[in-house]
């Protein structure tokens, strides 16, 4: 297995590299310097002079690609791209456009609070889909399944927005359990992250249940099973030691591949209830055009992904004893 | 007694919830805040965004503004109370006066005609025994040395934030550090935004930044040559920034006099140019503080002078976590300063003057939180976890309402929590403008004037305040907004291109669309249309990119078109737009302007032809040019607020109500909410120091907050009931099934 994760991750290597350049060509061309320039200066007396002193100043007054009035090795290292983008390969992320602020530092601190989120909601979340559907596909054919499915597809119909704005209204303000927004550090974050994973867990359970209802169908179906009852095996053990553990294989593709990305955050969530983690860092970033953060989110991003999908193929082999890495 | 019975449990899981939230936040589980905050002398207040910066050299905003102006202290400051604006001294002893000389060094009189002045000297006296806020940059060791400069990342391991520094120091307020921070503005590293409007007048600033400029190019250039291809400009100057040596340069339009004066040698007359002196531009930097903040383990961890300014004002950054609070807190070190003895006649009965004399600040932490979204920042507002707020479109109609003669009044619903209103028209300006340069809609040609003031009668800006500002706004007659000195109210300031006046309702009346059309006729367009048959097509763009805003580009449609004329909307994001303006690539935009000081100059060279936008790089985004207009505002700009301005600013209003290169617009009204229990309120629009003088009732706070915010289990409670009396027959089942259904 060693031999394969060594192989898969020199694989990323040229995808990682892709991104880079893909990332790179794609934000400098779209948003030149100049208007970068214009954006973080600000709004009064900009001048021409000052845009040049601004490029200049952040070293964005380099070509893009190749630097023809160097020589040598400087050709290609005096240049935007390889200044701005050659640092990410090490996950130098440098410092923020807008504010000067060094970003590794800020998703360092930033991650906690969206793992303070993310990872409740994401446990507690597969822990109550995997429930309720269980319970729909073990009362497949009843009323219960078939109210089941229809709440589902309501709760799935519903915005996540309208279920953070109500959950905020009737938790907060009308029934005045939870603090509406806000965010703390240590034990004293606790009352501020139950609403939003209540929330975070509501609003994913439509989804969760539907899928994974059907995977459970998918096997409950399946011959072998019929072979379980028939050899006389009680339910229970039908479904949990049998059904189940092979309905892990497609759950467990949709889940680990996930896990890596509890780090980023969501970025509504974190919004809406001013919690300090790295949706919201993304968001702002976004918003205030600070490409120096987009890109490295994205750049990020684009790594986490490749680590979820090599966790997910490691995570095969323990739930199925037919796959071998090699 | 099964209910009694009921009630117990309920009562007794809602008592075991209770204790659960008592830990955090006392038994009104949604307070935010920790229970040892509770019935403390905090103000609690919200930020939107973290500020971009808040080095006073770049810091150019209202939300930057917020937070430095209750830490860092130009030398003079607004009167809290008195209107008009009135500057007072700050650490100075007085109001610095300017002293004009001509080109032999002779003094010359204060009413000098500006074309005789060589020099303008203001001579700034600052107070002695001021002491700066305690911090690690004047910490010295046993040696006298500075304690934290050359420190490694090692030496800083455990540290976040300026709190966390054991040892800290202080020191005197000496006329070096003003001296320091008007060097600093010149700094090419530093960006400052404006560094061009001061080169234009402090005597030697241009010239000493170029060579700035030059130090920097060559220490960039040796490290570049040291490094080899290696080099990265952006790397190396984050491990090892550039300090440069400002003693290096002669600056002859900043003297030090002695540690305690200093003098600013403008190369003209510029009377506006105290009214900087009051902004957090010139306030005071010391030298230590750059050189402990500017070492790489400093940045690395983001403890910046961007972050942590150092002064000597009534606060000082505790802590400055931008992603989700920053907490200032009351600088022991202040210098005596006491609240305004005397104010504008209403204030005494107002309750304003009531801590006349007391000594400044009152309240001992100032809690900024970051709360992005409206809708939770409202709800905590009327919860009572903070103490004012705005009013946005969304909650606009549950606080406010208008009465019959358009006066704001808040809801009943407001006013049980004894919440109050303070309104007040802000020194700002959102205007539509044309591109003079553009050969449909620009040009002063008779035609040209009718077109444009045929469409400032078609814009009915009564109607777009009501629709998208709520009501809070007042149309504009000119550039001038209301409490600047020149603006006239009713009839005598009246446009009468676009208004008549309405003696019997004594107010103004916009002319009618018919009047437009008729305008529009006679600038060859019947109809919308030219000569030729061609229907009238003028572009209109703005940064308006959010969904939100598309039915105000619908609204300027639809008046353009109740002329016949055609509106192209060409919305693009903000750096779009402002590249068009640079390049003059547009017809008609939507903008606005926000003043630095109250003085009309600050808004009428908006209007001034060398300062073009096209031509000059200048803020005159329409690129108006009218001989006599300049000539007239060459003459206005250094005056002094007299009769003979007055008649000055008259006439040039009335050439530009003529000549219509803008729509005026409308001037925002703020609505700022506040509760009861905040004492000292009054707006001043132009005063960035004001918290200094709120004061808190914190005892009827913490009642309220208790009163208001007592938690409500019973609905939780119940249905958590009837999920488990609901699931009682699923588990049956389920467990008869597995027992004994299948096998």
């Amino acid at each position: 297995m060693l031999t394969y994760i060594i192989r898969r991750v020199l694989y990323a290597i040229p995808i990682i590299l892709g991104v880079n350049i893909l990332t790179a060509l794609l934000f400098f061309y779209v948003n030149t310097p100049d208007d970068m320039a214009r954006q973080i200066i600000g709004e009064k007396n900009i001048t021409p002079e000052a845009i040049e002193n601004w490029k200049r100043d952040h070293g964005y007054n380099l070509p893009l690609l190749l630097n023809t009035e160097e020589e040598g090795l400087s050709v290609v290292t005096q240049t935007i791209f390889f200044q701005r983008s050659a640092p990410l390969l090490w996950l130098d992320f440098g410092r923020s456009d807008r504010k000067n602020a060094d970003i590794n530092n800020e998703i360092r601190k930033r991650m906690w609070p969206s793992l303070a989120i993310a990872l409740p909601i994401f446990l507690i979340g597969i822990f109550v889909n995997l429930t309720f559907a269980m319970l729909v596909a073990f009362f497949r054919g009843t009323y219960l399944d078939l109210w089941g499915v229809i709440l589902c597809v309501v709760m799935m119909s519903v915005s996540t927005l309208f279920y953070i704005i109500g959950g905020q209204y009737v938790f907060g303000r009308v029934l005045k359990l939870f603090p509406i927004s806000g965010y703390d550090v240590g034990v004293h974050a606790a009352k501020f992250v139950v609403l939003p994973v209540v929330i975070g867990i509501i609003t994913a359970v439509g989804s969760g249940v539907r899928f994974y209802r059907t995977v459970f169908l998918e096997e409950i179906g399946k011959d072998y099973i019929r072979t379980a009852r028939a050899k006389g095996l009680s339910e229970t053990k039908v479904l949990f030691k049998h059904g189940l553990k092979n309905a892990m294989i497609p759950i467990l593709t949709s889940v680990v591949v996930s896990i890596p990305f509890l780090f980023y955050g969501s970025l509504l969530m974190e919004n809406f209830f001013a919690v300090p983690g790295l949706g919201s860092f993304t968001i702002e970033a976004i918003q205030a055009q600070d490409f120096a953060i987009v890109r490295s989110m994205v750049y990020l991003g684009s790594i986490l992904y490749i680590v979820g999908l090599i966790l997910t193929d490691i995570s095969y082999t323990l739930v199925d004893p037919r796959i071998r890495l090699e | 007694m099964p209910g009694l019975v009921l009630n117990k449990r309920l009562y007794l899981i809602s008592a075991l919830v209770c204790t659960f939230f008592l830990l955090s936040g006392g038994c009104t589980p949604n307070n935010p805040y920790r229970s040892e905050e509770r019935g403390k002398n905090f103000f609690y207040t919200t930020f939107t965004e973290e500020p971009k910066t808040l080095d006073p050299a770049r810091s150019y905003s209202s939300d930057q503004y917020a937070l430095i102006g209750q830490i860092l202290e130009p030398p003079v400051q607004y009167h809290y109370l008195k209107r008009p604006y009135t500057l007072v001294p700050l650490t100075t002893d007085s109001v610095p006066e300017v002293a004009y000389y001509d080109i032999s060094g002779d003094r010359l009189p204060q009413d000098v005609s500006p074309d005789k002045v060589h020099r303008a000297v203001y001579e700034i006296r600052i107070k002695k025994g001021i002491m700066y806020q305690e911090h690690p940059a004047f910490a010295r060791g046993p040696d006298g040395e500075p304690l934290y400069i050359g420190i490694t990342e090692t030496d800083i391991k455990g540290i976040w934030e300026i709190k966390d520094f054991p040892v800290t120091g202080t020191r005197e307020l000496v006329s070096d550090d003003y001296i320091y921070q008007i060097m600093r503005l010149a700094d090419p590293q530093l960006h400052c935004p404006i560094l061009p409007i001061l080169e234009k007048y402090i005597l030697g600033l241009e010239e000493f930044s170029e060579a700035l400029k030059r130090d920097l190019e060559e220490i960039r250039k040796a490290r570049k040559e040291k490094a080899g291809a290696a080099y990265s400009q952006a790397i190396d100057e984050r491990k090892n920034p550039i300090i440069l040596d400002y003693k290096k340069h002669p600056l002859p339009g900043v003297e030090k006099v002695d540690d305690y004066t200093f003098r600013v040698i403008l190369k003209k007359k510029y009377p506006q140019f105290v009214y900087w002196l009051a902004m957090p531009f010139f306030s005071p930097v010391p030298e230590e503080a750059v050189r402990f903040y500017k070492q790489g383990p400093m940045q690395e961890k983001n403890i910046t002078i961007e972050r942590f300014p150092v002064g000597t004002g009534p606060y000082r950054m505790e802590t400055n976590n931008p992603n989700m609070e920053v907490v200032l807190i009351k600088n022991e070190n202040y210098h005596p300063e006491t609240y305004p003895e005397s104010g504008d006649p209403p204030d005494r009965d107002a309750g304003l003057l009531d801590d006349a004399g007391k000594l400044l600040p009152f309240i001992e932490k100032i809690i900024f939180k970051l709360e992005k979204e409206d809708i939770p920042r409202w709800n905590k507002f009327l919860q009572g976890y903070y103490d004012n707020s705005g009013i946005t479109s969304d909650s606009f109609d549950q606080a406010v309402t208008f009465s019959v003669e358009g006066r704001a009044d808040l809801t009943d619903f407001i006013k049980e929590k004894d919440i109050r209103l303070i309104t007040s028209v802000r020194p700002s300006t959102f205007y539509t403008g044309f591109n003079m340069l553009d050969p449909v809609v620009g040009g002063l040609g008779t035609d040209k004037q009718k077109l444009r003031q045929a469409i400032s009668i078609a814009l009915d800006y009564e109607e777009f305040i009501e629709i998208f500002a709520n009501g809070r706004g007042i149309p504009a007659m000119n550039p001038l907004p209301p409490g600047i000195f020149g603006y006239e109210m009713e009839k005598a300031g009246l446009n009468p291109h676009v208004y008549d006046w309405d003696e019997t309702r004594g107010r103004p009346v916009r002319k009618s669309i018919e009047e437009a059309k008729r305008l529009l006729e006679e600038a060859g367009y019947p109809g919308g249309r030219d000569r030729e048959g061609k229907p009238l097509v003028i572009t209109f763009d703005n940064a308006w990119t959010g969904p939100e805003n598309s039915p105000m580009i619908n609204w300027f449609r639809k008046r353009f078109k109740l002329m016949g004329i055609q509106l192209e909307n060409r919305t693009t994001d903000y750096n779009r737009f402002q590249d068009k303006m640079f390049k003059g690539n547009f017809q008609f935009f939507f903008w606005g302007w926000n003043a630095d000081y109250p003085d009309p100059e600050n808004f009428f060279f908006l209007l001034y032809g060398p300062n073009g936008k096209v031509n000059h790089q200048g803020e005159n985004a329409v690129n108006y040019e009218n001989g006599e207009f300049d000539r007239l505002f060459r003459k206005m700009e250094n005056m002094d607020n007299t009769l003979e301005r007055m008649a000055i600013i008259r006439e040039m209003t009335r050439i530009l109500q003529k000549d219509a290169p803008w729509v005026w617009g409308y001037h925002p009204v703020a609505f700022v909410l506040s509760h009861g229990w905040v004492g000292n309120l009054k707006s001043n629009a132009m005063a960035n120091n004001t918290m200094k003088y709120i004061d808190i009732d914190s005892g009827t706070r913490k009642d309220r907050r208790y009163v208001w915010n007592r938690p409500n289990f019973r609905p939780l409670v119940i249905i958590g009931i009837i999920f488990i009396a609901g699931s009682i027959p699923t588990i049956y089942t389920v467990i008869r099934r597995f027992r004994g259904g299948r096998k």
